[in-house]
């Protein structure tokens, strides 16, 4: 299994293939179009993070002491940095997304998709994410 | 004679790009970009005369309460009120609003009724609801059709003896529709009910005569019309605004204070506590004077000529839907894609360096109505041009196709 940094790295070098924004939304609209859909039972209003734009629906189960997480969101290009950020942390240990940084997301062009202002649920998405991470952590520890 | 080229020519923010790409600033509904003239006021204001007002004897405080009265006479004219002292500064629209709903906490009694169109900001709908909450008053809410105009025939039996206010907007921000307000305001008082309009909408469309509206209020904002954020009017028949009790409390609105008893300057000032906007309301006069130089008349003119050619291009896209399709409209188009969340649209259309707005535009129960998370909009100025249209039906197609 691939650790986050190199998950990432992967990532910086598919969008760096393309030349302009136009393709590099093409391709995460269709990484959020190949998202492995989320069990529709989960797509509560517990599991919704609301922004006032779109809205991501987050869940997360503790598998072999790694988290897997599932996601959707009714936007599509929110649904294409989810299903990245699901791809960078999913199947990870509980430690290493607490660690990881995003600054990756920078490099790829897709920065003001995570902007708190955006108000696209994202910036909770990732907190939200972070925050599973350190309850499992807790959890693993006890 | 209306030069689009010179008109485009006054507003510095209009020659700049956006993403690689001239800006297409299609958000006038949220706010309006700023002439050059009305910058010039601003930088005016603080290089020249800056200094306190209604107060100093220093000719510097003289000059500026020359100016920011003279600019409230040109707000009474150009509404057509008939006393400057009818007409109070506040910080906006929603300042205005929240004033009159104050001023009703102590006029209002159980059993009385609240009437609200249901094609309200949000703004407009909150501060009622928190008047009632605190008087015991019922809060009405006036229905809207399918082409997202009121519901006349409803509201018509809804007025009755125990209908104390009415509050509509004078044109929907959601989606564009001129409500019929003098029928609005000529049946509310049929039952001795006031009525206040919210024209943040309207004021940068149409010229309002307030004086043959029989308006009781009106409220307004600057920023709409050209004009700089954080300043607005309320304007209040003279009868209103004396039985209204003061807002805020603090300088400028007192007559005599004793810690006995303390009592109200004569208005405007009783609503106006504080140092106000002076800038700001002297650059609203300058950009009052700045549309009026434009034309009202001319203004509508080239609006409607967007708009229509606007709807039609739009209606031409397959699975595009126009929310708002009454007749009387001003130059705003609702719309979404068929499975398209108005958030990607947007996303795209931003990257083509177009300014749209998306979402639910503060009208969440208007969203509701229509069952849908919100919508594009598109709104339209008078400094915007076909070209821009053109660009603008470009991008929603590129939008559609990278989106589906």
């Amino acid at each position: 299994m691939k650790d986050i940094q190199s998950i990432q790295q992967d990532l910086i070098d598919e969008f760096s293939l393309f030349d302009d924004w136009m393709e590099r939304y093409e391709h995460m609209i269709s990484l959020g179009k190949s998202l492995p859909l989320i069990d529709p039972t989960l797509k509560t209003d517990e599991k919704l993070i609301k922004g006032c734009q779109s809205k991501v629906w987050l869940h997360s189960e503790l598998k072999d002491g790694k988290v897997q997480f599932t996601a959707d969101s009714d936007a599509i290009i929110t649904k294409g940095i989810v299903a990245i950020l699901v791809r960078v942390f999913s199947n990870q240990t509980p430690e290493d997304i607490v660690k990881a940084d995003t600054d990756f997301i920078d490099e790829i062009g897709l920065k003001e998709h995570l902007s708190p202002t955006r108000a696209n649920g994202l910036v909770s998405m990732l907190k939200q994410m972070k925050l599973y991470a350190v309850a499992y952590q807790a959890q693993l520890k006890n | 004679m209306f030069n689009i080229k010179s008109i485009r020519a006054d507003f510095p923010i209009l020659q700049r790009q956006v993403n690689g790409k001239p800006l297409v600033y299609l958000d006038n509904a949220a706010t309006s970009q700023k002439p050059q003239v009305v910058i010039d006021a601003i930088v005016d204001y603080y290089s020249n005369y800056n200094a306190n007002i209604h107060r100093g004897v220093h000719a510097l405080s003289q000059e500026a309460t020359d100016k920011y009265e003279a600019a409230r006479q040109k707000i009474q004219h150009h509404f057509s009120i008939a006393k400057a002292h009818e007409v109070i500064f506040t910080s906006g629209t929603t300042q205005g609003i929240n004033l009159v709903a104050n001023g009703f906490a102590s006029l209002l009694k159980k059993g009385d009724e609240v009437l609200v169109s249901a094609l309200e900001h949000h703004s407009n709908i909150v501060p009622w609801q928190m008047l009632c909450e605190k008087t015991g008053a019922k809060l009405l809410v006036i229905p809207m059709t399918e082409e997202g105009t009121l519901h006349m025939e409803a509201y018509s039996e809804m007025l009755s003896e125990k209908t104390k206010l009415v509050f509509v907007n004078h044109i929907s921000n959601a989606l564009g529709t001129i409500n019929p307000i003098d029928e609005i305001i000529f049946k509310a008082h049929q039952v001795d009910a006031a009525v206040l309009v919210d024209g943040a909408q309207a004021c940068s469309h149409v010229k309002p005569d307030l004086k043959e509206l029989d308006v009781d209020f009106y409220v307004t904002s600057a920023h709409k019309m050209c004009g700089p954020t954080g300043v607005g009017i309320l304007y209040g028949k003279e009868a209103w605004l004396k039985k209204l009790p003061p807002y805020q409390g603090g300088g400028e609105m007192i007559a005599e204070v004793t810690f006995e008893k303390t009592t109200y300057a004569d208005l405007p000032h009783k609503f106006e506590a504080g140092t106000p906007n002076i800038c700001g309301g002297i650059a609203f006069g300058t950009a009052i004077d700045y549309l009026n130089h434009i034309g009202f008349e001319n203004i509508s003119v080239h609006e409607q000529e967007l708009l229509e050619y606007a709807t039609e291009e739009l209606s031409k896209i397959l699975g595009l839907k126009i929310y708002g399709t009454g007749t009387e409209k001003t130059s705003v188009i609702s719309f979404n894609l068929e499975n398209i969340h108005p958030y990607d649209v947007g996303t795209i259309l931003d990257k083509l360096g177009i300014a749209v707005r998306t979402g639910h535009h503060c009208a969440q129960p208007i969203m509701e109505y229509f069952k849908i998370p919100g919508t594009v909009r598109a709104s339209f100025a008078f400094y915007n041009t076909k070209e821009e249209v053109d660009l603008l039906i470009a991008g929603v197609k590129k939008a559609k196709q990278m989106l589906s």
